[in-house]
């Protein structure tokens, strides 16, 4: 299953060779590849388990717990839908509904184009602005199902103009 | 340990500290219901919540099996509030339930069942939506159906425990959660060593053996001539399975019910035992002699072969070419014992009884068929030989004590019997090299524990005339994990190292009867601790009341020497009883479709 090169296996060794000293450097590795590379494949969580003795399965476990974590690539914008109570009150499942709709992908998938995904998140801490969206860490306070197509056309823009912003 | 006061349901007690309540209750003479008391310290998560109780000083009811008592502790077990609430726990566990029992293996020995009944989960209390099921049927050895599976986490522990190796793990979350390798993938496409132990911690049916009696009924029908062996560590646990108290060797009534199950013949494995000796023996004074690749390493434990793939592949050519004893005999019952009977091999189905679910894995090996015949055509468990004795309405207490069949293969030596306990490989080995060098015998092997025994490895020094052979014993892949990462730096002493997959050799295979102590009311509160020890006892006592004692003075074996294979390691026993491994890689490519 070595599908990865080199220079990838290197990095990944350098990400976890930074927690050597921590008790429990799992959550941690995994957070730093996760922005690294934007995803978790195996292949990878093979190289972690190989260099910190935790199983594959275990780590898997934790992959698969957490919805920061991805098995597999995301998109270069990911439009990340909070649905905690407070934003689902506020209509935040009609949101995302709309991104879906105009999207033409489910929740957690990736448009075909590899622009966008959509993630429905769990409380992101912005009660106050409910229903909030963030995507690539640009918070859009108080969203309406009327604004969505407008966002989208934003990012739409960016990338005809070839000003899009490089994926997190 | 400090003594403190506590009471149970008012009445005063001194109790050890730092004990769960659970345990600490278990000393006053209460078994207060729960799923983990069968599992001695392999699930302290808490999760399951069935063994709720009161206690002072807590808020709400704490689960015991994790609460520690405290001075002055006043705990209830049998308040309505704490009965209720474990009726109800049970419940919640049964409401996303397969309950379709009757068709379940573990039935009669399922531990959800047992706390159901003993709680009086009755009701469909909580009947609503389950959560997705998957099942895994690929994998020669286990079958894994998360329709069964409470979550409680035991086989994860048991995996890391016993072969640092957690192959399974939880996937998902909240109602989507499930146990499973990797990616939800089977256990034929994950570095899984298919050893078993994982059924044997299971307090459910969610993973469970392959069972192939059916492929025996199937050779029945068809008319083969359906040859029988049983190896060693069966007969030292069967008895279990009808109520004989852990320890009792049952060799004769084995061989009785065998007889009556219909089988042609009716073999010993120590036969094949003996052969092994005789081959790897001679495999093991070549290496020594003619500097060929030391420390050699036994191969008689399927589970063992399978991590050596799947994680040393450049160790391989220290593992002995031997094949494993029941591989050995069942490639001399389709050649040499074929023609002496004068029955076409084809017709011949070998069947072995075996303390071991990973056999079933091996027997299907393309490294074991000659003349593309299958060395052995199936393998059934220690627990599939009792189902088949019970079905048959057999009354096993009731049975005579009877003899192996004497034909041909029929001899054995104490030698053989050991195999199934830890050690024992290497004990029967070195008889045997310690009479080729001096001409002389040698009945014991004595072995020092040297790094205690949480590490599970022993080693010895014996000179035989001047050859000082270094061994080491290793039993779970923890354990040899630090011999094979000596050999793999270059600093191992050894000449010859036994390996045994399950912790204890096969006494404690994965396919042996399941030790609960909740449904052994006649065994001892310990007999966790004692189990294996009173297994092999068994094994112990049948060699030292042998008469031969060495593999090379079984006249059988000699006799087989003389009239087919010529001398150990010659061509003609390469071809029966030799094999090779191949590196595998453990999360393969998926095919399509999978």
């Amino acid at each position: 299953m070595a599908k990865l090169n080199a220079a990838a296996v290197a990095k990944i060794r350098e990400i976890c060779a930074r927690y050597t000293e921590e008790k429990t450097p799992l959550m941690m590795i995994l957070s730093d590849i996760q922005n690294e590379y934007g995803y978790i494949p195996l292949e990878v969580q093979e190289i972690v388990s190989q260099e910190t003795g935790i199983s594959v399965a275990e780590i898997y476990g934790v992959v698969t717990f957490y919805s920061f974590f991805s098995l597999t690539p995301k998109g270069k914008y990911v439009i990340g839908c909070c649905l905690g109570t407070a934003c689902y009150v506020k209509g935040a499942q009609q949101v995302i509904d709309k991104f879906c709709e105009l999207l033409h992908v489910e929740p957690g998938g990736t448009t075909d184009d590899g622009l966008f995904t959509i993630d429905a998140l769990r409380c992101i801490g912005a009660c106050g602005i409910a229903p909030a969206v963030s995507i690539n860490g640009k918070v859009y306070p108080k969203m309406t199902v009327s604004q969505v197509q407008e966002v989208i056309a934003q990012y739409l823009l960016l990338e005809e103009k070839g000003e899009g912003a490089g994926a997190s | 340990m400090a003594k403190i006061n506590i009471k149970i349901e008012g009445i005063s007690y001194q109790v050890e500290e730092g004990l769960t309540i659970l345990e600490a209750a278990k000393t006053c003479g209460y078994e207060i219901p729960s799923l983990c008391t069968f599992n001695h310290g392999e699930c302290n998560q808490g999760s399951c919540r069935v063994c709720l109780v009161e206690a002072t000083g807590a808020r709400g009811l704490v689960a015991s099996c994790v609460y520690p008592v405290a001075e002055g502790m006043e705990i209830r077990i049998s308040s309505p509030k704490a009965i209720d609430a474990r009726r109800e726990s049970v419940e919640l566990l049964l409401s996303n339930h397969n309950k379709n029992c009757q068709q379940c293996d573990k039935n009669g020995q399922c531990e959800l069942l047992y706390v159901a009944n003993l709680t009086g989960a009755r009701d469909d209390a909580f009947c609503g939506e389950h959560s997705e099921v998957h099942i895994d049927r690929l994998a020669p050895a286990l079958t894994r159906d998360t329709s069964k599976c409470i979550l409680c986490g035991r086989c994860i522990e048991r995996c890391k425990n016993a072969h640092g190796l957690g192959i399974l793990g939880y996937e998902n979350r909240g109602f989507e959660t499930f146990v499973s390798p990797a990616e939800n993938r089977s256990f034929a496409d994950s570095p899984c060593i298919q050893c078993g132990q994982c059924v044997n911690v299971c307090p459910t049916g969610a993973l469970m053996e392959n069972s192939e009696i059916g492929l025996i009924d199937e050779a029945f029908k068809a008319g083969k001539t359906v040859v029988v062996q049983a190896a060693p560590a069966v007969r030292a646990a069967l008895g279990e399975e009808f109520g004989f108290p852990i320890g009792t060797p049952v060799t004769g009534k084995m061989i009785a019910a065998l007889r009556r199950l219909g089988f042609y013949r009716v073999y010993d494995v120590n036969f094949g035992a003996d052969l092994t000796i005789m081959e790897e023996g001679t495999e093991l004074l070549g290496r020594l002699q003619n500097n060929g690749t030391l420390p050699m390493i036994t191969s008689c434990s399927p589970g063992w072969v399978n991590y050596a793939e799947y994680n040393y592949e450049d160790l391989l050519p220290h593992l002995s070419t031997c094949k494993s004893p029941h591989e050995m005999q069942g490639a001399i019952i389709k050649s040499y014992w074929a023609k002496e009977h004068n029955i076409d091999p084809k017709d011949i189905f070998v069947v072995s009884v075996m303390p071991c679910v990973a056999k079933k894995f091996e027997k299907q090996r393309d490294q074991l068929q000659v003349d593309n015949l299958q060395d052995v055509d199936a393998v059934i468990t220690t627990r599939e030989l009792a189902r088949m004795i019970r079905r048959s309405g057999i009354r096993f207490d009731k049975l005579p004590d009877e003899e192996w069949d004497g034909d041909i293969m029929g001899d054995y030596t104490g030698a053989g019997v050991i195999f199934g306990v830890t050690g024992g490989v290497m004990e029967a080995a070195l008889r045997t090299v310690y009479h080729v060098l001096t001409g002389k015998e040698k009945e014991e092997i004595t072995f020092t524990e040297v790094r205690g025994h949480e590490a599970g490895i022993r080693e010895a020094s014996i000179d035989i005339n001047g050859t000082v052979v270094n061994v080491a014993i290793a039993s779970g892949m923890k354990s040899a994990k630090v011999l094979l990462d000596e050999i793999r730096e270059g600093t191992s002493k050894y000449q010859f190292i036994e390996i045994m997959g399950c912790p204890g050799g096969c006494i404690n295979g994965g396919g042996q009867p399941y030790v609960r102590p909740q449904l052994l009311p006649n065994e001892d509160d310990d007999i966790l601790d004692t189990y294996k020890e009173k297994r092999a006892k068994a094994l112990y006592t049948e060699d030292e009341r042998q008469t031969i004692r060495q593999s090379h003075n079984n006249p059988q074996i000699q006799e087989l020497y003389e009239k087919f294979l010529g001398e150990p390691n010659s061509h003609v026993a390469h071809k029966y009883l030799h094999t090779s491994y191949a590196g595998r890689e453990g999360f393969n490519e998926l095919s399509q479709g999978e």
